[in-house]
């Protein structure tokens, strides 16, 4: 096990090394910040201060070589627009994040097992038809203005529920909503397509003939071999949550790692971008070793062939 | 239940007693061109200690007739009509949820390919106990000791280690083996096994018959064995009801049949096995091939290929009459169809008797003469 | 089991189905004739492909007509609500702030949407499925090499990587289109690969190499034409993805800029006006909707009407199969 982990995060750790290098060869086209943060009227002298206080003066080689010390003792420099220390903030902005995306997911996963299971159960029955209308929907409504008819209707016209903010449970409904939807969209047809595959195999009309009943065949012996392939597209819907958090935490005023980077984007705060970037990064990664983990102790055969054989 | 259950273990079910009788059985596939009938008007008989042989090329309906009685069918296929009797009651009659309670103490089944009959994603242990669990209520602990059990009854060596392991660490025939140790695990009065060997190597397969048959003298089942092999049906079977079309095309005890076959398909089978063939000889096949299920023609089934086929035969379908031991060219045919109830009441000893030997020809007596 | 399961999978197992109608029902097995009566048996289908046209049309011809009706100000006319023709035919949608013609903007940011996701998914497609294609033939370290490649840009978010690098080289509409093509180059990649792998083993191929066919050659005449339907199926699907990212881009302020109109960029234009106008917001989603609903629709009948072993279903008389997104398109 502890090999196969090894492998597994050698083999997903590429992409977060070249996602550093990336985006930190990217933020530095972007211009110079000096123009951002000086006054109009900064003498050229007070922009060649500003430049070499923050190290911008050095070949941008040097540069991410001092970056990269920097990320090995977990130091991203500071804000250049508060001059806050980048990681802090980065970390201070994740947890709302990470509430966000993780109740988002779970609910997604649970709601979507459900009604796959239920549409699974009768191919092409009202459940199916229902199921496959819903994650239609999914594919086809931009989440952005998903959000923003939720606030007309809910927000503006009834007034039931804020427009913006984290304060109470009725500002989590739309975010919520918003940010299920693609996700619950895409597993409901996984599931629901593993089930129906599982569902003929020998194996479940081996189980019926043990003497196995509905629910015991569904819940027991299909679930199980369907869960497998809706853990490995969790890892890439995960992925895409992320591009619905910015969406919806710049709507929803949502305090997040999402709005911090683009917030850190549009003031050119480098450091606060990378800092946010790579705890992005390493989140994905680390939650692709662990559905890596899990698939390996749902499915026996993707276990590596270890000491007992 | 419990009664049932207990009158079950082995030694109960006499000797040569019939376990199952299966009259006018049919099934209906649905399929996009209209529905088909995939098996018509099948009667046989399977006896305690005995096999029975289910002979057919693929496509004939015999996996289709298995499935049927195990309950078991694809979502498309509809049983038609007909009785499946086990040991007194009907199965075709109950609830799927009634059928639940026989699906593992009354009857057990095998299928063809074990690796995808085996559910990947649980230990043997688990999915050997999991008939404990369900029917005897036996906690994890005592289902996985009646696994272990059960892996020594079917002779999976180191079975306290090898309990833990998932489908895919066995060899086939080791899967075979468990998949035996699953449809034997209550001691089933019946036990089918759909093409229990064919995916398996030729050494491998005699030690799967032995096996079959060990467990079937151990528990007085019934085994229903489906094949293509004809030379599993010499060596294993005791009784043979020969598949084609759907159909059933002739019966009766396996000696008797495939030393005088009174239908020309069964003819036909039997002389396309190359014994006492002279290297260089030509070898006999059947010309043509099976009809399609959608095309299945009016009158007997084996029409197209025949070697005998007259007008009556594009006409007019042959029942599945008696035939007499030996051919006697003068006895008047008996026009009446096989009906296993009627013939077992008329003999003394009831259930006990066996039907002779029938055939769905119309020149079934003038066979041997051609 | 009287359970009424009804998955027509099934029959692909059972004896004596296994001849499909392809033959029987619609004369011929191949051929655009043949494909295009298929399309005018299922009702979704061919709505969504009218629909499409329409909208196509509309982006290609419809801003000549409405002349500069969008860009017209007139401030009497001013947050006009819809539905009424009292201000003529150009109010039916209603106004904004500054008086312009909903009806007329919707037409001309048409043509922007369509223009930014049109060449995005061709050159995608055109990238990703040859790079893919010659990946999967080669195999080896070609393949190891192009499959990294297309993880690591799959594993970064495509909205962040285009935020970043659209506020580096300046949001013009070519600059969306490379972004958003570069971003989905893995999908294309990923599925020709896997396809050409297949099919780099098969006997027709291994014949073709037999005879001394190039490599190249045997790409073009034996590897893409089995590709491309599916290939093009993805391409429609993708279309609904790109215009769906193009309007999040525009709607975040680093798309379309003004004074050029996108639908992303309308609906973030009228957001302010929510109390006030909820209109300016409503109609360019809902325009965006239907598109990629119909898109969808489309792309989901495709993918059954090209695989040969799945369009006898909608040769089926009666029961008509719910179009479905398809399962496999996540899977690497």
């Amino acid at each position: 096990m502890l090999i196969y982990l090894r492998k597994r995060i050698v083999s997903s750790a590429l992409p977060l090394v070249v996602v550093i290098v990336g985006v930190f060869a990217l933020a530095r086209m972007t211009g110079n910040p000096a123009a951002l943060y000086l006054p109009l009227n900064a003498t050229q002298q007070m922009r060649d201060e500003f430049t070499a206080r923050n190290g911008l003066d050095q070949p941008l080689l040097v540069q991410m070589a001092d970056y990269f010390g920097g990320v090995l003792r977990l130091d991203f420099g500071q804000s250049l627009r508060t001059g806050q220390d980048a990681a802090a903030m980065a970390l201070r902005a994740f947890p709302a994040t990470l509430q966000l995306a993780a109740t988002t997911m779970v609910l997604a996963v649970l709601l979507a097992l459900v009604v796959g299971c239920w549409a699974a159960l009768k191919p092409n029955g009202v459940a199916d038809r229902i199921s496959s209308f819903v994650s239609m929907a999914a594919a086809s409504i931009p989440d952005f203005w998903l959000a923003i008819v939720g606030i007309w209707v809910f927000a503006i016209t009834l007034g039931w529920l804020p427009t913006s903010g984290v304060s109470g449970a009725g500002a989590w409904v739309l975010p919520i909503a918003t940010l299920l939807l693609r996700p619950f969209g895409v597993l409901v047809q996984i599931v629901r397509g593993s089930m129906v595959s599982a569902l003929s195999e020998p194996y479940i009309k081996l189980a019926r003939s043990r003497g196995a009943g509905e629910l015991r065949v569904v819940t027991h012996h299909a679930l199980r071999n369907a869960a497998a392939p809706a853990l490995t597209v969790a890892g890439d819907l995960t992925v895409g949550l992320v591009n619905g958090a910015v969406v919806v935490e710049t709507i929803f005023g949502w305090p997040g790692i999402g709005k911090l980077m683009i917030d850190s984007i549009l003031q050119r705060d480098f450091a606060v971008l990378q800092a946010a970037v790579l705890l992005t990064a390493v989140a994905i990664f680390a939650l692709n070793i662990l559905i890596d983990m899990g698939y390996a102790l749902l499915d026996a055969r993707v276990r590596p062939v270890t000491a007992r054989a | 239940m419990k009664t049932a259950a207990q009158s079950v273990l082995p030694g109960q079910s006499r000797a040569h007693e019939v376990v199952l009788s299966v009259r006018a059985l049919a099934v209906d596939i649905r399929t996009h061109r209209g529905t088909v009938r995939a098996v018509n008007d099948v009667n046989f008989e399977a006896r305690a200690g005995e096999t029975l042989a289910l002979l057919g090329e693929s496509g004939c309906g015999k996996s289709m007739t298995a499935k049927a009685l195990a309950g078991i069918m694809d979502p498309v296929c509809d049983l038609a009509g007909g009785e499946v009797v086990l040991n007194g009651t009907d199965l075709a009659a109950l609830t799927p949820k009634e059928r639940l309670k026989f699906a593992g103490p009354e009857l057990g089944i095998v299928f063809q390919d074990a690796l995808t009959a085996l559910n990947p994603v649980y230990t043997v242990g688990t999915q050997l106990g999991e008939a404990f669990r369900i029917h005897r209520g036996l906690g994890a602990k005592e289902a996985k000791v009646q696994a272990i059990e059960l892996m020594e009854r079917v002779g999976i060596p180191e079975p306290e280690s090898r309990v833990n392991s998932y489908p895919h660490q066995f060899s086939g025939g080791m899967r075979q083996r468990i998949l035996i140790a699953m449809a034997v695990a209550l001691n089933p009065r019946l036990l089918i096994a759909d093409e229990p060997t064919t995916a398996l190597d030729v050494t491998v397969q005699a030690q799967i018959m032995q096996l079959l048959r060990k467990l079937r003298e151990e528990g007085q089942m019934a085994v229903v064995l489906i094949t293509h092999d004809l030379a599993v049906v010499a060596e294993e079977a005791d009784s043979v009801a020969v598949m084609y079309a759907g159909n059933v095309v002739e019966c009766g005890p396996v000696s008797e049949v495939f030393s005088d076959p009174r239908h020309p398909y069964t003819k036909g089978l039997l002389e396309s096995v190359p014994v006492h063939v002279g290297r260089g000889a030509r070898l006999l096949s059947i010309a043509g091939s099976p009809p399609e299920l959608h095309d299945i023609p009016a009158g007997c089934v084996y029409q197209s290929r025949c070697p005998l086929v007259q007008d009556i035969c594009r006409s007019e379908r042959p029942q599945l009459l008696p035939v007499t031991d030996r051919p006697v060219n003068d006895r008047p045919v008996d026009d009446r169809p096989v009906d296993l109830q009627d013939d077992a009441d008329d003999y003394a000893g009831a259930l006990l008797s066996r039907p002779g030997r029938a055939a769905a020809c119309h020149f079934s007596e003038e066979i041997n003469n051609v | 089991m009287t359970s009424s399961l009804t998955e027509p999978a099934a029959q692909d197992q059972l004896p004596g189905t296994e001849n499909r109608p392809s033959g029987k029902g619609n004369g011929s097995q191949d051929g655009n004739p043949n494909l295009f009566r298929l399309l005018l048996k299922d009702r979704f289908a061919t709505v969504s492909a009218v629909l499409l046209v329409l909208i196509g049309l509309t982006a290609v011809i419809g801003p000549a007509l409405m002349g500069d009706l969008a860009t017209k100000q007139n401030l009497l006319f001013a947050n006009k609500a819809p539905f009424s023709l009292a201000h003529g035919w150009e109010y039916v949608l209603g106004s904004d702030s500054l008086g312009r013609s909903m009806l007329a903007r919707l037409v001309v940011a048409s043509r922007t949407t369509f223009s930014v996701a049109v060449p995005a998914v061709a050159v995608a497609l055109a990238v990703g499925s040859l790079w893919g294609v010659w990946a999967g033939y080669h195999r080896g370290w070609r393949e190891n090499v192009s499959m990294r490649i297309a993880d690591v840009i799959m594993s970064f978010p495509s909205l962040l990587l285009a935020v970043v690098v659209l506020y580096v080289f300046s949001p013009s509409a070519g600059n969306i289109v490379l972004i958003l093509a570069l971003t989905r180059i893995p999908i294309y990649l990923r599925t020709a690969r896997a396809e050409s792998a297949e099919l780099q083993s098969r006997t027709f191929v291994d014949a073709a190499r037999t005879f001394g066919a190039r490599p190249n050659a045997i790409i073009g005449r034996h590897v893409i034409p089995v590709v491309l339907p599916t290939l093009l199926t993805l391409a429609t699907l993708e279309f609904c993805y790109v215009m769906l990212a193009e309007s999040s881009l525009s709607f975040l302020g680093i798309g379309i800029q003004p004074p050029d109109v996108s639908w992303g960029l309308m609906v973030s234009q009228g957001r302010q006006y929510l109390q006030t106008a909820w209109w300016l917001s409503i109609f360019p989603g809902v325009a965006i909707v239907v598109t990629t609903i119909a898109a969808n629709v489309l792309a989901a009948w495709l993918r059954i009407a090209t695989d040969p072993a799945q369009r006898w279903r909608l040769a089926l008389p009666r029961k008509r199969l719910i179009a479905r997104i398809p399962v496999k398109e996540a899977k690497p």
